[in-house]
């Protein structure tokens, strides 16, 4: 069986996205990987803040329950916010859905293995923490019941996906974090009240 | 040693008999005033009472924390969607949050901590001590404001400069409550 191909396995998910998703990347291949599905004022791609997309999924999910909230990361970043599962399935907010794209490589530093290629199970990791609904995906039949549940699942959400490590072009997102900040907020608050704080 | 203890335990200058906290509530009615609506905390003792007004409000959201780094992330993404936050963490947990208060510089984000000081004023334990006395120095060289409250009669205009120094003008900013302000915890003497 062939692993999935990271990008396909995006575009499958982000198929009809909708105006209420919001997408918080972890560093790296995930921020290519979206950036290279488009660039949406929902998107926030980030370029550093190692271990800490999934608690700003958090923030953002408590901030707006309307929307649904997606982490898209990959499996270095997930293991340096490791205890923030516990945090964030401590809360359990309905609309936070985190996604690893699992490549078991630390691919921005030369391919290294990640302990996900070794020994751990960040599914499992999860579950133990506390999150009711887990899932390892290593099929592609398997990402189509995954979209369904970005959108409609009323419970927080972990599910990796096991992709190839194979090395693919890097499509950059903007780097600049203000105004990451200001086209999010805009979209958001308004243009108006996204210049509040 | 013993004879050290007897003679901390006859020093009140130093050391307060039983720790109070009469600024907690003043902290907590700023938040109210000011909408800071989601509080997150590694708890300290020193922070003690806050948290607990905080917790019994329902309209606050309240988030413990497993390391204090998270709480900048959390607030990082609370801005995004709109929502003023404050983190609560004692002197220690300043080190865990170096680089990730790169985020909310360089996205141009408010950040307000509010810092329990261990490791300056008559402190008991040795190993509070070198993160104590970096704190300021490692806050400021991270791009963040500090401002310190040593006496009780500060604390509340101190944290209200904060707030709104963090939310009006965009800046990273930390108030460092003092242990002289909260007091010095000595084990050997039956603290908690």
């Amino acid at each position: 069986m062939s692993l999935l191909n990271r990008r396909d396995a995006l575009r499958s998910l982000l198929c009809e996205r909708g105006e209420k998703m919001i997408i918080v990347t972890g560093l790296g291949s995930p921020a290519y990987d979206l950036a290279s599905c488009g660039n949406e004022p929902l998107d926030f791609p980030l370029w550093g803040a190692m271990g800490g997309a999934a608690m700003m999924g958090l923030g953002i999910a408590l901030a707006q329950p309307e929307y649904k909230v997606i982490v898209l990361t990959g499996d270095g970043e997930m293991l340096m916010g490791l205890s923030s599962l516990a945090t964030i399935a401590a809360q359990r907010p309905s609309n936070l859905r985190i996604v690893v794209m699992d490549n078991e490589r630390f691919g921005e530093t030369g391919q290294q293995q990640t302990h996900t290629a070794i020994s751990t199970d960040l599914t499992a990791v999860a579950a133990g923490c506390g999150f009711q609904h887990v899932r390892t995906i290593r099929q592609a039949s398997e990402l189509e019941p995954l979209r369904m549940d970005l959108h409609s699942l009323n419970d927080l959400l972990f599910a990796v996906v096991k992709v190839s490590p194979e090395e693919l072009p890097r499509v950059l997102p903007p780097r600049d974090g203000a105004y990451l900040t200001h086209r999010l907020r805009a979209a958001l608050l308004g243009a108006e009240q996204a210049l509040e704080a | 040693m013993r004879r050290t203890d007897k003679r901390l335990a006859t020093s009140p200058s130093i050391h307060h008999e039983q720790p109070v906290q009469e600024w907690a509530q003043g902290i907590y009615e700023l938040f109210k005033a000011h909408q800071v609506e989601l509080i997150s905390f590694v708890p300290d003792g020193g922070h003690k009472q806050l948290i607990a007004y905080c917790q019994r409000d329902p309209a606050i959201r309240t988030v413990t924390l497993t390391t204090e780094e998270e709480g900048i992330a959390l607030a990082a993404g609370a801005f995004l969607g709109g929502k003023r936050s404050a983190l609560l963490m004692q002197s220690s947990g300043v080190g865990n949050c170096i680089n990730m208060l790169s985020l909310p510089r360089v996205c141009n984000m408010p950040f307000l901590a509010l810092i329990t000081m261990r490791g300056e004023w008559g402190e008991f334990n040795p190993w509070q001590v070198p993160m104590g006395q970096s704190t300021p120095v490692v806050l400021e060289a991270s791009g963040v404001i500090v401002y310190r409250a040593d006496n009780i009669e500060e604390v509340c205009s101190t944290v209200e400069a904060a707030i709104m120094l963090a939310f009006q003008s965009r800046c990273r900013v930390a108030v460092l409550l003092s242990q002289k302000l909260i007091g010095a915890k000595n084990f050997t003497r039956g603290d908690k």
